[in-house]
């Protein structure tokens, strides 16, 4: 356990979705402090909107309006609210069949305690200071005792100026990863300069970099195996296109490297040589990156100024 | 129609984390183990189907990993679905069913340690209206449970003892993560307090399918698989009446299961709300032994959880406890997708 490697992982994107006529409509409709609806075949109006019948799947386009009012059909007690939730003090998830419509919308209730909440309880709409055409210009509901809104839902045309055609869903997912055994013992070496690799006990193969099994007989590899530091070029291709935040002048080039004593080819850069001049047989060495804390990963490789490797030496592993 | 039969099931020890094992590491004794029992080659096997989510390892692609465990190198006949092993092994039945594999291999894993499971679960919530949201698992599950307290279908005391009663089975199951008295705890998401939520942990599963003949030369009594079907609801959750399962009701009668009385029933269902919805829908009488694992809320390796209740349920018509089993799967928030299967074995008299 203590021979295993981990460290923070975190995957975070803004995921940009364009929306089909009925979902913009509904969302600017928000931003206007305006709900809309659509109408089924059978007259039931949906609210939160759909393009398509859920029963039917016939296409929907038929929007109404409906109150900011509702009623809670089902709800759940938050007392740990917790990141990205709409709010930050304890809140009740609510389901609310606003008046009009024929089905429910998830959102919060802001609630002082459990206590405050039942199915069945009135709640008005609370709209968010700033709106921009998303499900959260809904800040949450609150509850209400005013009048109840028209039960037949008025017709609307869905057309704003200005109308929302996409929304951008930010997403954040924290992680630990622990890469496992045989990756944690490949990392570590290479913080010594040392590249290992394992054996696989039925095939005798040694995989670089080691991933605890043997992809041809399907068993663990267990057995460690230092491997290199040199190798041969089995293959490359030459780089022309800058990639993003990547500091290497193109043309590079990007290469497999078969290290000796390895029965798998890992892959690096080539420098040291004009990039014109990189070969299939070219022998090889690691050159370590200087920069203390930098990447544990060789920086590239260059030749060794050895005669290139007979072909019959690696074509397996090309 | 082809007769299929699951003839082979292994599943890991359930654990609350894994840290020194890799996805592969994880999987392969529980690949070793079902092979085994059927003295087959990975070459051998026709076709290989797995189930897992990216979003659980935080990277993409992450089943090519675990595909070194099944020794996919000469290439084998192989596929993959991000969801539950139960669909994977759908999937497989088809594959058998049309004639292009006599044997399939299937396996499903999950590790949920690395991350917070109630956040990764939102990602597969709809994108424009509930996932800014970030309703996590436990809170959509405890909307479905205060519904089916309001309908007058259950209480937090028949909840408690759902949980009870699944954990007390679980005592006889070695794999299971959490048995015996667990204490009901606090409210996680009120109405369901934490013992009305499944575990949270790491494991793996693996079954072996085979047609026919097949089936009998490698099994003593295969759990042949009399029906299986797959069924999805609406996913607006606001659309849909909470504290019932048409999908599961549909998917059980497509798959023949209300045609004779089934004697065991292992349902996929993390809450214990679930079990009240199941229950119901199946029309599952006291004479049925329900979950006799301990189901979901004794061990629930997410993504491998449903592919074991299919295991389970055939495993105990390998042992003999069974002559007709139900197995159901579930996916997606507050069982929006529902899998049920029946299984027999050949009766001893015949
Ligand atoms: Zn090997």
């Amino acid at each position: 356990m203590t021979d295993v490697l981990s460290a923070p992982l975190v995957v975070e994107f803004p995921f940009t979705r364009s929306l089909g006529p009925v979902q913009s409509a509904f969302l600017t409709g928000l931003r206007e402090r305006t709900v809309l609806g659509v109408r089924t075949e059978d007259g039931t109006v949906l609210v939160p909107p759909v393009e398509y019948d859920p029963v039917t799947a016939g296409e929907l386009r038929e929007l109404v309006e409906v109150a900011p009012t509702g009623t809670v059909t089902t709800w759940a007690w938050n007392p740990s609210p917790r990141r990205g939730q709409p709010l930050d003090t304890p809140f009740a998830w609510v389901l609310v069949r606003l008046d009009g419509a024929g089905t429910a919308l998830l959102h919060a209730l802001d609630a002082p305690g459990p206590d405050a909440v039942h199915t069945g309880m009135r709640v008005r709409v609370r709209w968010a200071e700033t709106r921009t055409g998303a499900i959260t210009d809904i800040a949450c509901f609150e509850p209400y005792d005013g009048e109840p809104g028209p039960a037949e839902p008025t017709p609307h045309t869905g057309e704003f100026t200005d109308p929302v055609t996409r929304i951008v869903a930010p997403a954040r997912l924290d992680y630990v990863h622990t890469p496992g055994r045989a990756q944690s013992a490949y990392l570590k070496a290479l913080e010594g300069h040392r590249t290992v690799g394992e054996r696989c006990p039925a095939c005798r193969k040694v995989y670089v970099p080691p991933r605890g099994a043997c992809p041809t007989c399907g068993v663990a590899t267990a057995e460690q195996v230092e491997v290199g530091p040199r190798g041969t070029v089995t293959t490359f291709c030459i780089v022309n296109i800058k990639a993003k935040n990547l500091d290497i002048e193109v043309p590079y080039v990007y290469a497999h490297i078969a290290l000796d004593g390895a029965d798998l080819a890992l892959h690096g850069r080539i420098a040291g040589i004009p990039y014109d001049q990189v070969r299939m047989g070219l022998r090889v060495e690691p050159v370590w990156s200087g920069a203390a804390g930098g990447s544990p990963h060789p920086d590239h490789y260059r030749p060794t100024g050895e005669p290139d490797a007979d072909y019959d030496t690696y074509k397996e592993l090309v | 129609m082809r007769d299929v039969a699951i003839v082979a099931f292994a599943q890991s020890a359930h654990r609350r984390r894994t840290d020194e094992l890799s996805e592969v590491d994880l999987l392969m004794p529980v690949l070793h183990e079902v092979l085994g029992a059927t003295n087959l080659k990975a070459n051998e096997i026709g076709f290989t189907c797995s189930g897992s989510a990216d979003y659980l390892a935080g990277r993409a692609f992450s089943f090519t990993m675990a595909l070194d465990g099944v020794g996919a190198h000469p290439p084998i006949s192989e596929s993959h679905v991000e969801m539950d092993g139960a669909w994977a092994l759908y999937e497989a039945w088809v594959k058998i069913m049309t004639g292009e594999a006599d044997t399939a291999l299937v396996y499903a894993y999950g590790k949920s340690s690395p991350g917070q499971v109630r956040d990764v679960l939102t990602r597969q919530l709809d994108p424009y209206y509930v996932a800014p949201l970030w309703p996590d698992s436990v809170a959509l599950a405890a909307l479905q449970a205060q519904a089916l307290i309001d309908a007058g279908a259950t209480d937090e005391p028949a909840l408690a003892e759902v949980a009870a009663r699944n954990r007390f089975a679980a005592a006889d199951n070695p794999y299971a993560q959490l048995t015996g008295d667990v204490p009901a705890g606090g409210h996680l998401v009120r109405p369901l307090r934490t013992g009305d939520c499944p575990p949270i942990g790491d494991g793996a599963a693996a079954v072996i399918l085979a047609a026919g003949d097949t089936a009998r030369a490698l099994c003593e009594r295969p759990a042949w698989i009399r029906g299986i079907d797959h069924r999805i609801e609406a996913h607006g959750l606001g659309v849909r009446d909470l504290t019932d399962s048409p999908s599961t009701r549909l998917a059980a009668q497509h798959a023949g299961a209300f045609e004779r009385p089934v004697d065991t029933a292992e349902l996929h269902a993390p809450f214990t709300s679930q079990e009240v919805v199941l229950r119901g829908v199946l029309g599952l009488g006291d004479d049925v032994a329900v979950n006799p694992s301990g189901g979901a809320l004794a061990a629930n390796p997410i993504m491998a959880a449903g592919l074991i209740r299919l295991g389970e349920a055939a495993a105990r018509i390998h042992r003999g406890q069974s002559d007709r089993a139900l197995a159901h799967a579930t996916s997606g928030p507050c069982l929006q997708q529902n899998l049920v299967a029946v299984l027999e074995g050949e009766s001893a008299h015949a």
